[in-house]
């Protein structure tokens, strides 16, 4: 049988976000898989330099709509480092608390995704209503569903009282019990078994050597979370356990990321129960003294790691985002290859990609079916050109 | 009079009016059903003929890389045309059909399969990566579906000892004790059928996900419309084949009973596809294979076996 091409993306159903996957097929199985980045480039991290600390709050919260808190987070602990700012232990307990509740929102929401992939609406459906109860509670802490803008310099912008304490404990106990009619479902329902079961291969080998983060990571055996090897708020005083899997597929990644539900669960219910008395924030100076900050994060979908420079004013000097969408796309490319056509989708679901935070690299597509990265030079010389055409020269900069 | 009469039977009821009309509203039966099942409004009755209205009057495009237009344009009225072909021999508000001959069970089967066929060519003559894999599909499926459903149809067909449709279901509204007997044939003619119509969980050859529209990602406008009216037709007629062949088809009643009791049967058996739906993931289509000829065909087999037992012991 003749090979036959078929592009996945970058406008495609299975894709929310514009990616591009070149798909070599021979009948229904994949012989060669690549992968093109670079089609929602927005220019972040050149934006924030132009921006105070405060407003780029409100940017870095924009690199990615479900991981808003795990951005600002690590943004904001880089600032509050090199600031030297003491931030109370009531404002990091609701840092933590607003980061499970991240993490329930993106897997609950990843858990539909996947059905959706692999074509079991009805979990789909499911799952995102049940998803509406955490959604709810985000916004009754902190006024937004999606975007909780609740980092701020030196702390938290707002405060939990009594009742909505109450509530969102009501809430969590309601999704504990659907969490646990969705363990069952994805572990004994025939068809997501077939689905899912030695889907996607990604061997414990392969998993450190394509430097595979988060649930990916985990679902391969590799014991690796941000939260446990380099705590950050509050987890080191935290119960909760590390959930690994040895399937090394895409029915491990649903399984790690249906009992992370659990875990998240534990630390919400903890952390609301013994939430630290005090102020929620302190003052910190507009101006950051000169110093260079690296931070990581545990963000639902894998470790997220922050680079800050300071010159002394009250804007960075540079930033740089990684966000773990990045760092999983490697294995991917492994993943796809010699599997089924019919799994593409589910396996590129599976590393819960988030392309829009991704996609700050520069990769050209200068003629069709070859892709070419620009060097640091390349893009100087186009950018020279460009701006020449427009009348302004800076050759000489 | 006479020479109206059949025409009025193909262009209005049975035939293309009543089964347009109905086949919509089963689609709305089938997504109401579903929304209800998956915690969802669902669309109100009028959505799928607004939708099919909506479709005849946009824009057709045939892609420049067709490779035969006339047929890319022609293959939706074929498949319409042979849905409707079958319902003729098919008993719907009559004990009897309109047209019944000996072994138009075999006709039936026959033109049921051609939709499927125009739907391999509809996605080859695109020429489009998306369409040629979804019709290389099409066909996969077919060699999966197409036995278990054959013989699933055989087993009744034995135990009344005739070819014919009508003849069947008179058979088992004469012997209504029978039709509990058959149970595993029509709940693997009912697998089968899910197969035949591409429903979740054998909508392999358009999943979404996997190649967009599959056979029919060129399609658009009035041409599309027809092929979704096509589909929605088939269900009419799958259903009622089924119910003539396993339930009994109009249990004896003629006229206004006899249609409601048509009606009545064809909303279960579209319970039970909606049903079939919601409960599954999509599986693969080697998956699909697998399925249909390890378990569906020798479920199919066994009740024929049954069936030759029953017909030895009753005479």
């Amino acid at each position: 049988m003749s090979k036959i091409t078929i592009p996945f993306g970058p406008q495609h159903p299975a894709l929310k976000e514009p990616e591009n996957f070149m798909l070599v097929l021979e009948g229904e199985q994949i012989t060669s898989a690549g992968i093109n980045l670079g089609y929602n480039h927005r220019g972040m991290e050149k934006a924030a330099e132009g921006r105070t600390y405060i407003q780029n709050l409100y940017l870095i919260e924009r690199v990615c709509g479900i991981c808003s808190h795990s951005h600002t987070t690590t943004y904001i602990t880089n600032v509050e480092e090199l600031a030297k700012a003491e931030v109370p232990q009531r404002a990091l307990a609701i840092r933590t608390l607003f980061a499970e509740l991240e993490r329930v929102h993106s897997h609950l929401l990843w858990l539909g995704v996947a059905g959706y992939e692999m074509g079991f609406e009805t979990l789909f459906m499911y799952t995102w209503r049940d998803r509406e109860q955490v959604l709810d509670c985000l916004e009754l802490l902190s006024g937004n569903r999606v975007h909780y803008s609740i980092n701020t310099l030196g702390g938290v912008r707002r405060d939990i009282t009594a009742e909505q304490k109450a509530e969102v404990l009501k809430r969590i106990k309601y999704l504990e019990e659907r969490t646990q009619y969705y363990i069952k479902l994805a572990t004994q329902e025939p068809t997501v078994l077939a689905r899912t079961a030695n889907v996607g291969k990604l061997p414990y080998d392969v998993a450190i050597e394509r430097g595979a983060v988060g649930p990916t990571a985990r679902a391969s055996g590799v014991a690796r979370d941000v939260r446990k090897d380099d705590p950050y708020l509050l987890y080191a005083q935290l119960d909760f356990n590390l959930i690994t899997h040895n399937t090394n597929d895409v029915f491990g990644r649903l399984v790690v990321r249906a009992l992370e539900l659990v875990e998240s669960y534990k630390i919400i219910n903890q952390v609301l129960n013994n939430l630290p008395e005090g102020p929620v924030a302190v003052k910190v100076p507009m101006k950051v003294a000169p110093g260079e900050c690296v931070n990581h994060y545990e963000a639902p979908r894998g470790e997220d790691i922050h680079y800050l420079k300071s010159n002394g004013t009250d804007k960075p000097e540079r930033l740089k985002v990684r966000a773990p969408t990045l760092a999983n796309l490697q294995s991917v490319a492994y993943m796809l290859e010699g599997g089924w056509l019919a799994d593409v989708p589910l396996v590129i679901a599976a590393i819960d990609p988030c392309m829009s935070c991704t996609d700050r690299a520069a990769v050209w597509n200068p003629k069709k079916g070859k892709t070419e990265v620009y060097s640091w030079e390349e893009m100087r010389k186009l950018g020279i050109e460009q701006y020449k055409r427009r009348g302004v020269d800076f050759s000489r900069l | 009079m006479e020479s109206i009469l059949p025409l009025a039977y193909i262009l209005i009821f049975p035939g293309f009016l009543f089964l347009a009309v109905y086949g919509l509203y089963l689609q709305w039966v089938d997504r109401k059903l579903c929304a209800v099942m998956q915690n969802r409004m669902g669309p109100p009755w009028i959505q799928p003929y607004a939708d099919f209205i909506k479709l005849l009057a946009k824009e057709v495009i045939v892609p420049d890389a067709a490779t035969n237009k006339t047929m890319f344009r022609v293959l939706p009225f074929f498949a319409m045309a042979a849905v409707m072909t079958a319902l003729i021999s098919i008993p719907v508000w009559t004990p009897a059909a309109l047209f019944s001959f000996q072994g138009d069970m075999v006709v039936v089967i026959y033109l049921l399969t051609i939709p499927t066929v125009t739907f391999f060519l509809a996605g080859w003559s695109s020429s489009s990566p998306y369409s040629t894999v979804g019709s290389m599909r099409v066909l996969t499926q077919l060699f999966a579906y197409e036995v278990p459903l054959m013989l699933s149809l055989i087993g009744p067909a034995i135990l009344a000892g005739t070819w014919n449709i009508s003849e069947i279901s008179a058979f088992f509204a004469a012997h209504p004790a029978l039709i509990p007997a058959q149970l595993l044939g029509f709940l693997a003619a009912l697998v089968a059928l899910q197969g035949k119509l591409e429903r979740m969980p054998f909508d392999i050859p358009h999943a979404k996900n996997e190649i967009v529209g599959g056979q029919f990602t060129e399609y658009s406008g009035r041409l599309f419309g027809f092929f979704c009216l096509a589909v929605d037709m088939e269900l009419v007629v799958g259903a009622a084949l089924v119910n003539a062949v396993f339930l009994g088809g109009s249990l004896g009643f003629a006229g206004a009973a006899g249609l409601a009791v048509f009606l009545g049967k064809t909303l279960f058996i579209t319970f039970l596809l909606a049903l079939l739906k919601v409960l599954m993931a999509r599986i693969r289509i080697e998956q699909m294979i697998n399925f249909c000829w390890k378990y569906l065909a020798p479920v199919a087999m066994a009740q024929v076996a049954f069936d030759i037992f029953l017909k030895y012991r009753i005479g």
